[in-house]
């Protein structure tokens, strides 16, 4: 079973947690002023990487708290979980187009 | 219509309601020695979240210091405070009249952001001890429950098979679950599948 790092609990299965989509996406401060397109690339459009990937996930299971998780979408290695709120982790490694990392651990 | 009228489901009354859904089971349980089953009687529960400045009052009123560490529960005369997340607590008071308590808690924290809310009727507690009480928790649930990584005082919200409980270790032996009354005969009827070997 995947375990995953709850930044307030500690290592937890998988099960208690949920996928909640793309981190660090900010909703435009003033809507009304975005023309269609660029409200449309809020709403739908994600990077969707292969390679690391920050998102968030939410531990509804336990403590009930949302918090980010940079993770490879080639291996499904967690390389970290962080607090929401805080600055996406930088040099964690290869960020490149079949470069996976942490596959076999 | 008389046939309708047949069908219609008596009113429920507030004495039905908090009819223990477990009575029945338990009376038809067999007494298994390495994990014993018994449900646990009333309790108030209080949900409590709140910022900084409720926390400290909160557990002045209630008698119980919240708990600051993660999956942490905090007892003092019978009643204990159970750490949920970083800013939820549930407050569980066995045998307690719910209604003063709240009446307490609630004043002294009047004025400071926080939400406190009377659950004691939402969910029942089962409690289950023996020597292989830890190897029937884990027919259903994943945590490591070695006395290492789940300490007597650690409590923390998990699943049991498909139903969320909250699950705490009283005493080394000893797990206390609180579950959805709803819920409660499913997690229940599957903890005696997980003994059924032992007996």
């Amino acid at each position: 079973m995947l375990i995953i790092d709850c930044p307030w609990c500690g290592k937890r299965p998988e099960i208690e947690f949920r996928y909640g989509g793309e981190a660090h996406i900010a909703r435009p401060a003033d809507p009304s002023a975005l023309s269609d397109e660029e409200w449309a690339e809020f709403l739908y459009n994600r990077t969707n990487p292969k390679g690391l990937h920050a998102e968030r996930w939410r531990h509804i299971h336990g403590c009930g708290r949302y918090f980010n998780a940079v993770r490879d979408t080639v291996s499904d290695f967690f390389v970290v979980t962080y607090k929401a709120g805080e600055q996406r982790p930088e040099n964690l490694g290869p960020d490149v187009d079949g470069a996976s990392i942490g596959g076999d651990k | 219509m008389d046939e309708i009228a047949s069908i219609t489901a008596p009113a429920t009354t507030a004495a039905a309601v908090s009819v223990n859904p477990l009575h029945a089971l338990a009376a038809a349980s067999h007494d298994v020695a390495a994990a014993r089953l018994v449900p646990l009687g009333p309790a108030a529960r209080l949900a409590f979240r709140g910022r900084e400045a409720a926390i400290g009052p909160v557990g002045e009123a209630f008698g119980v210091a919240l708990p600051r560490e993660a999956c942490r529960r905090a007892e003092a005369n019978g009643r204990a405070a159970l750490w949920l997340g970083p800013d939820e607590w549930i407050l569980l008071a066995p045998g307690a009249d719910p209604a003063p308590l709240f009446a307490a808690i609630d004043s002294a924290a009047a004025g400071l952001p926080h939400s406190l809310v009377d659950v004691s009727s939402r969910s029942v507690g089962i409690e289950i001890s023996g020597p292989r009480a830890a190897f029937v928790l884990n027919q259903g649930n994943p945590l490591d429950l070695s006395l290492e990584s789940f300490p007597v005082g650690m409590c923390t919200r998990t699943v049991f098979h498909k139903a969320e409980i909250v699950l705490s270790r009283v005493a080394p032996e000893t797990f206390h679950i609180d579950v959805w009354r709803s819920f409660a005969p499913y997690v229940w009827e599957l903890l005696e599948e997980g003994r059924r070997e032992l007996a």
